[in-house]
């Protein structure tokens, strides 16, 4: 799961109407509409190589079984079926909740608190600490906290301590898990989420802000009636790229697993579950099936997101 | 904020004053929150095996010790740590040519060019753009394994290429920032569009080109599912590789039996190795991502 990849600085996409193409002359136009071909060419081919094909592909391979025969619905059947699947859904559910909500309250308080400091070069330092933990995405960021939440090498042992940990088995019992996801996911990604959303607050002009403040209107109450419907459009784009990006759990999940022999189970996610068919069943079927259930979930969101969000205005 | 708000600030009401002593709990609980993980993990590289449990959390670690837990990390299996790292630099670095070349000019003509399907390639774009790029690692794994690229550079370098996200962040560059009359003056001056592109447009691209790149470079960098799948064994990348070091660490693994046993200071090493060259990308862009991280935001 990459959570700083493609999440901030979505610039402000104010697509604006074309203009006519009739400012230019004709053979321009056709001369241009001939080029533009050769420019987007190469992202085309990748596009389709990488993006079409596989999707079309995956899908073809989750309604055939390995012999090539059409099966219909019966691979979906059968991963349904699976005595792995469900907790799969729960425990990646329960992930997902916890983050988003954390993720929500949290990035929204501190992006209002980042911009209620005074001193430029204090705001900008203490975004940059909040951001740079998005360097360490990927099973690196993982190994770091297997040591952090180790009780006997951690730098926060005591917090450790206060909750009854005394060995890193404990602390990753299969119950904390989903916070502990949550924890790890918030530490690589909600930096970039405060950076963008602090670029959203700057764009309140100034004499709005003064003026809510001449009309009596605390740091609260402006925070809820000017700034928060001002962020609302970032947070629930927030919220759907996490939901999307949190579904495909897997390098945490592996990475645990691998460190605590299995205490951690193998197929806690449903991407893990979807190697496991790949590659302990050779059942690429199956894995195909899990493949297409995740990638509808994503696609769902993100079709749901780029028709219904004001984000992205289409031309 | 100027010399008036400071003066409003001193005469805030108790209530108020309680406001702020919050907020400044609050922004000094996440600067520590964020913050301690990464300090441990600089000075844990330093320290013996028995120091790491014995010396407190932030007492730095020893020369002495950093150059044995080198020697050790450069030892294990010959010195494969080299190899991990210069897979990831040499996947990364092909990626990010291939998406610069391709991504550039596509953004530049989806924002400035009319042809038939701009539209449709618009809106894939920005569909794929949104979806994770770990939903389409099976598939893709699926369709490399049905080509027998498995195992190949290819395999990472190419996925790694399509970058949706680079497309959608240029387009919006040139389609907000880049005058077409600029581009119509180059034309009437007889340039050919390749010419106008290349002498005209690309210079100006030179910000969101670099941003392209960084978001292209530290993705694939730290990009874990698809060289796992699709490259194993010696042509992981060091993402990969930690992992493969995870498992003859003793420590997190009893059964480890391998011939070299890796302790945590040296795995502590080896994960701060992995991220070295982005923590170096971040901390000297970061002025110029910030800007470009808040460049949409301000615009109004």
């Amino acid at each position: 799961m990459s959570l700083t990849q493609g999440t901030p600085l979505v610039a402000d996409p104010v697509t604006r109407g074309r203009r006519r193409a009739g400012r230019h002359d004709r053979a321009v136009t056709a001369r241009w509409a001939r080029i533009s071909y050769v420019f987007v060419s190469g992202y085309v081919v990748l596009a389709v190589a990488f993006g079409v094909l596989p999707t079309l592909y995956a899908l073809w391979m989750s309604v055939v079984d390995s012999s090539g025969s059409f099966v219909g619905v019966q691979n979906f059947v059968d991963v349904y079926g699976d005595f792995r699947f469900l907790p799969a859904v729960l425990h990646v559910g329960a992930f997902v909740v916890i983050w988003l909500v954390a993720l929500m309250l949290l990035v929204t308080v501190l992006a209002l608190v980042v911009h209620s400091i005074g001193r430029r070069w204090l705001s900008t330092s203490v975004r940059f600490v909040y951001y740079i933990p998005g360097a360490l995405a990927g099973a690196a960021s993982v190994v770091l906290w297997l040591f952090v939440l180790n009780p006997t090498v951690s730098p926060v042992s005591a917090v450790l301590h206060a909750f009854g940990f005394e060995t890193f088995v404990q602390t990753v019992s299969p119950g904390n898990l989903p916070v502990i996801f949550a924890i790890i996911a918030f530490w690589t990604g909600a930096g970039g989420w405060i950076v963008v959303m602090y670029g959203a607050l700057n764009s309140i002009p100034t004499e709005v802000l003064e003026a809510a403040r001449l009309d009596g209107a605390g740091a609260v109450r402006t925070a809820l009636h000017v700034q928060l419907p001002m962020m609302r459009k970032w947070i629930s784009y927030m919220a759907i790229m996490s939901l999307a990006a949190g579904t495909q759990l897997f390098v945490e999940p592996r990475v645990l697993s691998q460190a605590t022999q299995g205490v951690v189970p193998v197929d806690y996610s449903l991407n893990q579950l979807a190697y496991l068919f790949a590659f302990q069943q050779e059942d690429l079927n199956g894995s195909a099936a899990i493949a297409v259930i995740l990638l509808v979930v994503s696609l769902a969101l993100s079709v749901f997101f780029v028709i219904r969000g004001g984000l992205f205005e289409r031309d | 904020m100027n010399a008036t708000s400071t003066r409003r600030r001193q005469q805030l009401t108790p209530g108020a004053w309680l406001g702020r002593a919050a907020a400044i709990v609050v922004a000094v609980f996440f600067v520590v929150f964020f913050a301690v993980p990464i300090v441990w993990l600089l000075l844990a590289a330093g320290k013996s095996p028995r120091g790491l449990i014995t010396t407190g959390a932030f007492t730095p670690g020893t020369l002495g010790d950093l150059a044995a837990n080198w020697s050790t990390l450069v030892h294990f299996q010959d010195g494969i740590i080299f190899r991990w790292l210069e897979n990831s630099a040499s996947y990364s670095l092909a990626a990010l040519v291939i998406t610069l070349v391709t991504t550039i000019p596509a953004g530049y003509a989806l924002a400035l060019g009319q042809f038939r399907g701009r539209r449709l390639l618009l809106t894939t774009t920005l569909v794929v753009m949104l979806i994770p790029n770990t939903a389409l690692v099976l598939p893709i794994f699926l369709e490399l394994s049905a080509v027998h690229l498995i195992g190949q550079p290819l395999a990472v370098i190419l996925p790694f290429s399509f970058y949706p996200f680079g497309v959608y962040l240029t387009y919006i560059y040139f389609s907000t920032s880049v005058p077409r009359d600029l581009l119509d003056a180059a034309r009437i001056d007889g340039c050919g569009e390749v010419a106008v592109f290349r002498r005209v447009a690309m210079p100006l691209a030179r910000p969101v080109i670099a941003l392209v790149g960084f978001f292209s470079f530290v993705a694939n960098w730290n990009n874990f599912f698809l060289p796992f799948l699709t490259v194993p064994g010696p042509r992981s990348p060091i993402q990969v590789g930690l992992t493969e070091l995870l498992s003859n660490v003793p420590a997190f693994n009893p059964t480890a039996a391998g011939v070299t046993t890796i302790e945590l200071p040296t795995l502590a090493l080896a994960a701060l190795l992995a991220v070295t060259p982005v923590l170096l990308i971040f901390l000297f862009s970061q002025r110029f991502l910030v800007a470009g991280l808040t460049a949409g935001g301000t615009k109004e």
